[in-house]
């Protein structure tokens, strides 16, 4: 360590008076030895410690616990009706569950055009989201992820073959991509919505993953590896996807917002899920119309959907810094 | 240099041929094939027929596949299914507000994000920069058609200063023309401003770190020249590549900003013709989208040649 032979160990004026590695008090430092920490609690740690990660973090932890438990959460049902259009913190006066006797029902967020209670319509909303988010996930994560390996491992054709059709698929936005692959498959819904979109973010992963390998390919625990006869696809998956996790989970964190932003896109176009499905970005088109009287119906859906978008762009941000901190510290000493 | 342009232009070239291919054997990927779905189940065998005579399907696939080629080459794109117009007359009438908005939103988010990722990567960690990397957090996380929505109810709604409904060409004249377009353009630009400003304050941060600012400095370099000439200029390469990746951003958010606003173009177009099964028209709209990326990608590529002269003489991709 640097700090062991600081200035004045042991020359000018009072030379002779320390022993070899003393040094006077004023040029004394603490010795700086790291605490060894695993993964785990640095990333806890430089989680903790941005504030703006941690807001992230906390935020979606309570979205997917509410997607999670929606039917207990919302107030209401999705399908009950009160009050047209009532304003945010309205309460719909009525006889509303059919027992003869009037009700005074609390809308927090108001209702909308046919009487839904926004909030609850917005919980449930959280579930298709998450839904669909996850899902595109695993299909981009693990078709990517796969052609990223075999990319950066073999190299050749089958990389210019996968680097040919990540260009190709450059020209196709998700969202046009989404239009195309719904046309083809001919229908609205859950399913297709997620095939189109989960296709879309394939080349984003299988980019990084390709990068990621190609430097791995060179480290020399992949020769030793290859020196005690470890087949390809035992390195592959053994020795190279462990050590490419870390972007792989920034990537992943970093997508889901994308795929709310795509799913919401798609719906908001009516092309996405069915128009029963109350998704944010239907909920929100279904609001246009009424923008002039009953602004609430589209700006709520709207503002959840940032919200949420907003807390994972943090959160994967805060991740990608502790990840990164955590390699950087290797050169600064 | 010319090599390596015209390197460009084949890769161009070969993309939008792959495109093309693609979209024509995605047509015919449909289930029960085009037809069917066009007319439905109850259409006469007659009307079938000639549906398939007038789209050229009852040929041979790779009879079909060449004229598919013609017609491109030759800009010649049949007629509109549902209404009587041909292809081109309607995609032409629409890309034009489309495209209007994507220019407004290019200008306005350039415009907003660079001078703002200038400021927040000089003044590090000052209110400045906090503001800045807020504002661009927000807008990265909202939806072009949810700041569009804003943008209506604030400016057409609440206040009525600037219409939230329909297009004005600019033969019109231009104000009107701006105002017609300046609030879907803002929508566009801001989520596009946003990731552009975050990639301009990282580069130059991170450009302001190299040895040769310090040697600047030493120098005695004008801290003017020392910020635009040594730094911005060399922050700006990344900031290109990715201004011109997320043009696709700009022109995702034009086709669903112009539906809250009510403008006939390129989305409102796509949208109808996918629930129409129009597909003649469908497929001319994807193709077009795709190609002014392709091409806006190229322009970029060469802007690069402009910009950064170590890859003028270069010939191949860093």
């Amino acid at each position: 360590m640097s700090s062991e032979t600081g200035p004045g160990s042991g020359f000018g004026e009072r030379r002779g008076e320390f022993g070899p590695g003393e040094m006077p008090e004023k040029y004394r430092q603490p010795e700086a030895t790291e605490e060894y920490q695993s993964l785990g609690q640095r990333l806890v740690e430089g989680i903790v410690n941005d504030k703006l990660a941690l807001f992230g973090a906390v935020v979606v932890v309570l979205f997917v616990l509410t997607a999670a438990f929606a039917p207990f959460i919302a107030p209401h049902g999705q399908e009950e009706r009160f009050g047209f259009m009532k304003e945010p913190g309205e309460n719909s006066v009525g006889d509303f569950d059919g027992d003869g006797q009037t009700e005074t029902v609390f809308h927090p967020l108001g209702t909308d055009s046919f009487g839904h209670d926004i909030l609850s319509r917005l919980i449930f909303g959280a579930r298709v989201s998450l839904l669909v988010a996850l899902a595109t996930l695993a299909i981009s994560l693990t078709i990517g992820t796969g052609i990223g390996i075999l990319a950066g491992y073999y190299g050749g054709v089958v990389d210019s073959l996968l680097m040919r059709y990540v260009d190709f698929q450059w020209a196709f936005p998700e969202l046009i991509l989404g239009v195309g692959i719904i046309a083809i498959s001919g229908g609205l819904g859950v399913t297709n919505v997620v095939i189109a979109i989960g296709i879309a973010y394939i080349d984003d992963f299988a980019r990084l993953i390709r990068g990621e390998i190609l430097s791995i390919r060179e480290e020399e625990y992949i020769t030793a590896a290859r020196a005690i006869g470890m087949g390809d696809a035992r390195i592959m998956v053994r020795e190279m996807l462990p050590n490419a996790v870390a972007p792989i989970i920034v990537q992943a964190t970093l997508m889901i917002p994308l795929a709310i932003l795509a799913e919401a896109g798609l719906s908001f176009l009516g092309l996405g899920v069915k128009p029963t499905t109350p998704t944010w970005g239907l909920l929100l088109s279904q609001g246009r119309d009424f923008i002039s009287q009953a602004w609430w119906i589209s700006v709520m859906p709207g503002l959840a959907i940032m919200v949420v978008v907003l807390a994972f762009n943090m959160f994967g941000d805060g991740l990608r810094d502790a990840f990164d901190i955590s390699e950087g510290e290797v050169d600064e000493r | 240099m010319r090599r390596y342009i015209a390197k460009r232009v084949a890769h161009a070239l070969f993309i939008m041929w792959l495109v093309a291919t693609t979209v024509f054997f995605g047509l015919r990927a449909i289930p029960g094939g085009p037809v069917r779905t066009m007319l439905g189940q109850e259409a006469t065998p007659e009307a079938r027929q000639a549906l398939r005579e007038q789209l050229g399907l009852n040929q041979p696939w790779y009879v079909q596949y060449a004229d598919w080629m013609v017609d491109l080459v030759t800009l010649d794109f049949g007629q509109s299914i549902t209404t009587s117009e041909t292809v081109s007359a309607a995609v032409g009438a629409a890309a034009p507000r489309t495209f209007s908005i994507a220019i407004v939103a290019v200008v306005v988010g350039l415009s907003v994000a660079i001078p703002a990722g200038v400021l927040s990567a000089t003044r590090k960690r000052e209110p400045v920069d906090y503001v800045a990397t807020v504002g661009a957090f927000l807008g990265l996380s909202m939806p072009a058609f949810f700041v569009g929505i804003l943008l209506a109810l604030i400016f057409g709604v609440w206040f009525n200063v600037l219409p939230v409904f329909g297009y004005t060409p600019i033969s019109e004249g231009f104000v009107p023309w701006l105002e017609s377009i300046i609030l879907p353009g803002i929508a566009v630009g801001l989520p596009y401003g946003a990731v552009v400003m975050r990639m301009m304050r990282s580069s130059l941060l991170e450009v302001l770190d190299e040895q040769y600012m310090k040697t600047a400095l030493a120098k005695g370099v004008h801290p003017r020249v020392r910020l635009f000439k040594h730094a911005i200029q060399n922050a700006l390469i990344p900031v290109v590549t990715v201004a011109g990746i997320q043009l696709a951003l700009v022109l995702v958010g034009s086709v669903t900003v112009e539906i809250v606003f009510g403008i006939q173009g390129l989305g409102r177009l796509l949208v109808d013709s996918m629930l129409d099964r129009n597909y003649p028209v469908t497929q001319i709209v994807i193709l077009l989208v795709a190609a002014v990326l392709v091409f806006t990608n190229l322009a970029v590529d060469l802007a690069y040649t402009a910009i950064d002269p170590r890859i003028r003489y270069g010939g191949d991709e860093a």
